[in-house]
């Protein structure tokens, strides 16, 4: 039930309850965008967007910029790692 | 798939299983005892079963699960009021898959289906909806499950039928909130912990803020998580760098999906339709101040609490079953009495051993099943 799906909204399918189609994992399902939709703005501007949806709604946006840094930071503390095994191993 | 297999990368998780060993020998007091992080959700608890996350770490590192599923915190007579209200004529009882399977004090949601009652599993609160629109002949109820997640989806269902004027739509209301939750556990008496990973999904909700008592008030560090392996990992060493520093503070490794103010139209709609409760009775935690939330009276046509006879009866859990125990961390699953012989997935005795997110179910699923019980032999 905590688990939510990341998908990407590929159509506005009823512009005042919010509704859109979202495409998880090759399958499409109509989710409620009511949480996404920035205020003041018209539900198409949510098309394209990577969301996570949870039993129907999509709960945030995923920011790809972020997933990205995510990732790089993680290949840093795996670059950081290497290097002290290696100074520890060094001349041991 | 996008935003998930770059995190499940398994060269990279080998890598930081070498940072977090690195870190914890430079952490001297888990020489004594091993440090215990608690992850409070149980979709977090699937994940490090699923990946077998618990293996790779050191052994001066402990996992303890946390009472993060939602159907699995449901004393036993809240099945037994499920039962009641699918049973009443008339009615057209809804819930998510999880709950159909959870043993009641007479049976379970899938028993009363096979015996007549008209129950249906929903992927959504909003799939419940439509029902009550196909069948406007018949009184519709969606059994409102879970914390922050899934609490805004029944607000903004509610709120969708009140829109419509939908009048044979109504929600029993079992939704629970993360922080006396969270706060409970820390001032209970066996719970020795050193940090936590703070809830996901929970959080893309709430946002960062109100984690904040952890580090100020209890003195532990807690890093939001997300839910890949590489994620986990990233956060449990965030957590022990924290350790290391004596400088707890709450961290966001989520940052991808989780904003420090959370997300504001969610919590409008929560805070539209629900309000506390004085107390709410938990599984194996006993009873928890302000750690339900009810429907207002503004929308007191969609509480099926107020339009249905429910019996709300006290049911102790049978006594072979060490679900509270589980539950809290004090015991780990194969450690209860019954796990594996008269409490398995096919008849589950507690809810943990049913629903996904439960940490027996996990274990039996993905644990190492045959040592435990050639050790009980
Ligand atoms: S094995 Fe069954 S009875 Fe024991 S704690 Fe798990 S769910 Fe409860």
């Amino acid at each position: 039930m905590c688990l939510g799906i990341p998908g990407r909204v590929v159509a506005i399918t009823d512009a005042e309850r919010r509704l859109g189609l979202v495409e998880i994992a090759g399958t499409r399902r109509e989710v409620s965008l009511a949480c996404v939709v920035e205020p003041d703005r018209a539900p198409e501007t949510c098309v394209g967007a990577w969301v996570l949806v949870h039993v129907g709604f999509a709960l945030a946006r995923i920011g790809e910029e972020e997933a990205r840094a995510t990732l790089a930071v993680l290949e840093e503390l795996g670059e950081v790692q290497e290097e002290l095994a290696a100074m520890r191993a060094s001349g041991s | 798939m996008k935003f998930v297999d770059e995190f499940r990368d398994p060269e990279r998780a080998r890598r930081l299983v070498a940072a977090i060993e690195g870190l914890v020998a430079d952490i001297p007091t888990c020489r004594e005892r091993p440090l215990s992080i608690m992850e409070v959700c149980g979709g977090h608890t699937h994940a490090i079963f699923k990946f077998g996350i618990e293996g790779m770490l050191p052994e001066e590192i402990e996992l303890v699960h946390g009472p993060g599923c939602p159907v699995c915190v449901l004393p036993m007579g809240r099945v037994d009021d499920c039962v009641a209200l699918a049973e009443t004529p008339g009615v057209i009882f809804t819930t998510f898959g999880d709950a159909m399977r959870v043993p009641g004090s007479r049976k379970s949601l899938l028993q009363a289906k096979a015996e007549g009652a008209d129950v249906r599993m929903v992927y959504s609160p909003l799939d419940a909806l439509a029902i009550a629109r196909r069948h406007p002949d018949r009184e519709v109820v969606f059994f409102g499950l879970g914390f922050e997640t899934t609490m805004p989806a029944t607000a903004l269902t509610i709120l969708q039928a009140e829109r419509e004027g939908i009048r044979n739509f109504s929600v029993f209301c079992n939704h629970i909130t993360i922080i006396p939750t969270i706060k409970a556990i820390l001032d209970s008496p066996d719970m020795q912990l050193d940090g936590f990973l703070g809830p996901g999904h929970v959080s893309a909700v709430i946002g960062t803020r109100p984690y904040r008592f952890i580090p100020e008030v209890y003195g532990r560090p807690v890093v939001i998580a997300g839910f890949e392996p590489l994620d986990i990992l990233h956060a449990l060493w965030r957590v022990l760098v924290q350790i290391r520093e004596g400088r707890p503070r709450v961290e966001n490794q989520y940052h991808r999906v989780v904003r420090e103010e959370g997300n504001r139209a969610a919590l409008a709609a929560i805070e539209r339709v629900f309000e506390l409760r004085e107390f709410f009775e938990w599984r194996g935690l006993g009873s928890i101040d302000h750690s339900g939330v009810r429907i207002r009276d503004a929308y007191a046509r969609f509480d099926a609490e107020r339009r249905f006879s429910i019996p709300a009866l006290k049911i102790a859990d049978p006594r072979s079953c060490q679900c509270g125990e589980v539950l809290k961390g004090v015991l780990k699953p194969w450690q209860c009495k019954v796990f594996g012989t008269a409490c398995t997935p096919e008849t589950p005795l507690g809810a943990l051993m049913v629903s996904s997110e439960g940490a027996c179910a996990a274990w039996y699923q993905y644990g190492d099943l045959d040592r435990v019980m050639e050790a009980r032999a």
